[in-house]
């Protein structure tokens, strides 16, 4: 699913060049539940931008899904990004004025899918997440955690190959946090492959691989002997 | 479709300021279609007086011709150097078997006063055939007659709303009233005709030329009116007229000579740049309407910059974002023409009711005000459209 050799990514501050990341390896395989874990500035959110198509490597090779992601163009990623991946954040990021079956259907929107089609797979995503009743609500009538699950089932609309979640239960009390955490494990354990971004090692203790990065370099392998340089 | 009803939504969302925003669209609009409709109302009923008057008419105008300098004693224009028409040179015209009736005219603006109520009024010096010549004749009372003009009776036709300024009513024969604090009897009241080109002729007071003559202090004839004997005819008079001119004045440029034709055509000239002035004006109202538009449109994009990179990371491309924004431009700025239509023509309505002339939105200028904002709204949506378009989804995530 994703392969990356040899990723670096620098950026300029002031007058000195800081490698954010200094040649990452990383492989992960199909329908695999990956945490990625590292303090805050060891480089992990540049990994997940590159991991998510936000942004792109200065150097090095990456697989994503078969394809390598290089030298495309914004309009290109935005596609990628569409239909392959989808996203959960922190902050939900959920748009304040649409419903939460308006949110769900955004990345179908964008796909040009009729209306009728998102209407049926926008319901199909929020049962899937145990919201079907509130999906007529706003983001600011929901709680925390049915934000972040309106969030989830959004990522789900696309059917995207890659979950990629970046500290999902990060603005959640540790209750909403652990039924967010078992959400994940049921989509992993439907086939989905997903990769978590955390800080928080009590997390990344749930998922079944651990990848440790730490000033920009991904330090030792975890969990069942894939082997992780 | 997806869009549209998004942009909507958006502008919904935020209602007081979609509709400040539109206000400036509203106000072009409005000022567009209405001054447009009095330019061209002005033009109707400028063109209908002037038909009205029949189209046998010519109309003569003479400029005071002076060789060199001038006398020391010219105070009336008569003195040396002067080439003096007289009456009866002008009346001998009526001989010509195209022309029906001759009559100067001498006028100027003199205060007029009945009781205690003070105007500035048209007063107007004519022959009896006045009345014939430019088809306006008395609702009551009588016309300024032979005898008048022989003994320069102060005697006057007075025109309705000067009547209704001075005293109340139109019912007035027999009263009277003092011009430049000479007393006149009143012997007859005008028919009312609206609006002209030189000011209302409901506005005037007639009274017989010798007199106005004395009072005006001219002794040589400056204007006059004549009437061919039928439409036909006009061309032939007319050269009889400018044959006649010529002879007395050797100088094609010291007089002219219209007919209605091309008096129609010289008013419509005037109207029309008149028109295209102020069609102009209401325009650069509409312009500064856009740059409204623009500078809201700016600020919603730095407001929504984290919608914006929440859209471009679920896969929103550029062309949907700047789409999204130039979509939001346009129906401010086509919502605020459709508004600005409506209301210009609510105001209309009411203006008619002030101007008392009949004022219509036309189907063409309708089209162009909306076509027009719909445009400014492309114009000045494009660059924040374009603005937005460009941000990075991660900078633009997390923009806070």
């Amino acid at each position: 699913m994703i392969r990356m050799t040899g990723i670096r990514k620098e950026y300029r501050m002031g007058d000195n060049i800081v490698a954010a990341l200094d040649g990452v390896d990383i492989h992960i395989r199909p329908q695999e539940f990956v945490s990625i874990i590292g303090p805050s500035g060891s480089g992990k959110s540049t990994l997940m931008n590159i991991i998510g198509c936000l942004d792109m490597a200065d150097e090095g090779v990456y697989l994503f899904d078969g394809q390598e992601i290089s030298d495309y163009s914004e309009d290109e990623l935005a596609a990628i990004r569409n239909k392959k991946i989808g996203f959960v954040f922190q902050q939900f990021n959920l748009l304040p004025k649409l419903t939460a079956r308006e949110n769900v259907e955004l990345p179908l929107v964008y796909q040009g899918m009729s209306a009728w089609k998102r209407r049926k797979r926008s319901e199909e995503v929020l049962e899937r997440v145990g919201l079907l009743d509130r999906m007529g609500h706003k983001p600011t009538e929901l709680s925390g955690g049915q934000q972040q699950r309106v969030a989830i089932a959004r990522a789900l609309a696309a059917n995207p190959s890659l979950i990629l979640a970046d500290e999902p239960t990060g603005n959640l009390d540790s209750k909403t946090g652990a039924e967010v955490m078992r959400l994940f494990h049921e989509l992993h354990e439907a086939g989905n492959t997903i990769v978590l971004i955390t800080h928080d090692a009590g997390i990344a203790a749930q998922t079944p691989r651990a990848i440790h990065i730490h000033d920009g370099r991904v330090l030792e392998p975890a969990g069942e002997g894939e082997v992780v340089i | 479709m997806q869009t549209i009803s998004m942009a909507f939504k958006a502008i919904w969302g935020n209602k007081a300021r979609s509709f400040l925003t539109m206000l400036g669209v509203i106000i072009g609009v409005i000022s567009v279609t209405v001054l447009v409709a009095i330019g061209q109302g002005t033009t109707a009923s400028v063109t209908e007086s002037i038909s009205s008057m029949g189209t046998n008419l010519l109309t003569v105008n003479i400029q005071t011709r002076r060789v060199g300098f001038g006398g020391r004693n010219n105070r009336s224009g008569g003195g040396k150097g002067t080439v003096i028409l007289r009456l009866d040179e002008i009346l001998a015209l009526e001989e010509d078997e195209t022309i029906d009736a001759v009559s100067p005219t001498v006028s100027g603006s003199l205060t007029v006063k009945a009781g205690n109520t003070n105007t500035s009024a048209s007063v107007m010096g004519v022959l009896p055939a006045y009345q014939h010549i430019i088809n306006q004749g008395v609702q009551a009372g009588r016309y300024i007659i032979d005898a008048d003009v022989e003994n320069r009776s102060a005697v006057c036709v007075i025109g309705t709303e000067l009547a209704q300024t001075l005293f109340g009513n139109t019912n007035v024969v027999g009263n009277s009233v003092h011009v430049n604090g000479r007393k006149f009897r009143i012997v007859g009241v005008l028919e009312s005709k609206g609006t002209s080109m030189s000011g209302s002729s409901d506005n005037t007071i007639v009274i017989p030329f010798t007199l106005a003559q004395r009072m005006l202090e001219s002794t040589s004839i400056t204007s006059f009116y004549l009437s061919a004997v039928d439409s036909a005819s006009v061309d032939a008079a007319q050269t009889a007229v400018e044959r006649f001119l010529y002879k007395k004045y050797q100088n094609e440029s010291t007089y002219s000579v219209m007919n209605q034709t091309q008096m129609l055509e010289t008013i419509s000239e005037t109207t029309g740049t008149m028109s295209l002035m102020l069609g102009g004006i209401a325009g650069i109202s509409l312009l500064v309407g856009g740059i409204g538009i623009m500078n809201i449109m700016l600020v919603s994009v730095t407001e929504r910059t984290r919608e914006i990179g929440i859209r471009k990371a679920i896969g929103a491309k550029r062309s949907n974002i700047l789409m999204q924004f130039l979509i939001e431009a346009v129906v401010i700025s086509g919502l605020g023409g459709v508004i600005g239509l409506a209301g210009g023509y609510g105001l209309m309505r009411v203006l008619e009711q002030f101007l008392d002339m009949p004022l219509e939105m036309s189907m063409g200028v309708a089209q162009l005000a909306i076509g027009f904002s719909m445009g400014v709204g492309v114009i000045f949506g494009l660059y924040p459209a374009d603005k937005a378009s460009k941000l990075k989804p991660i900078d633009a995530l997390h923009y806070s």
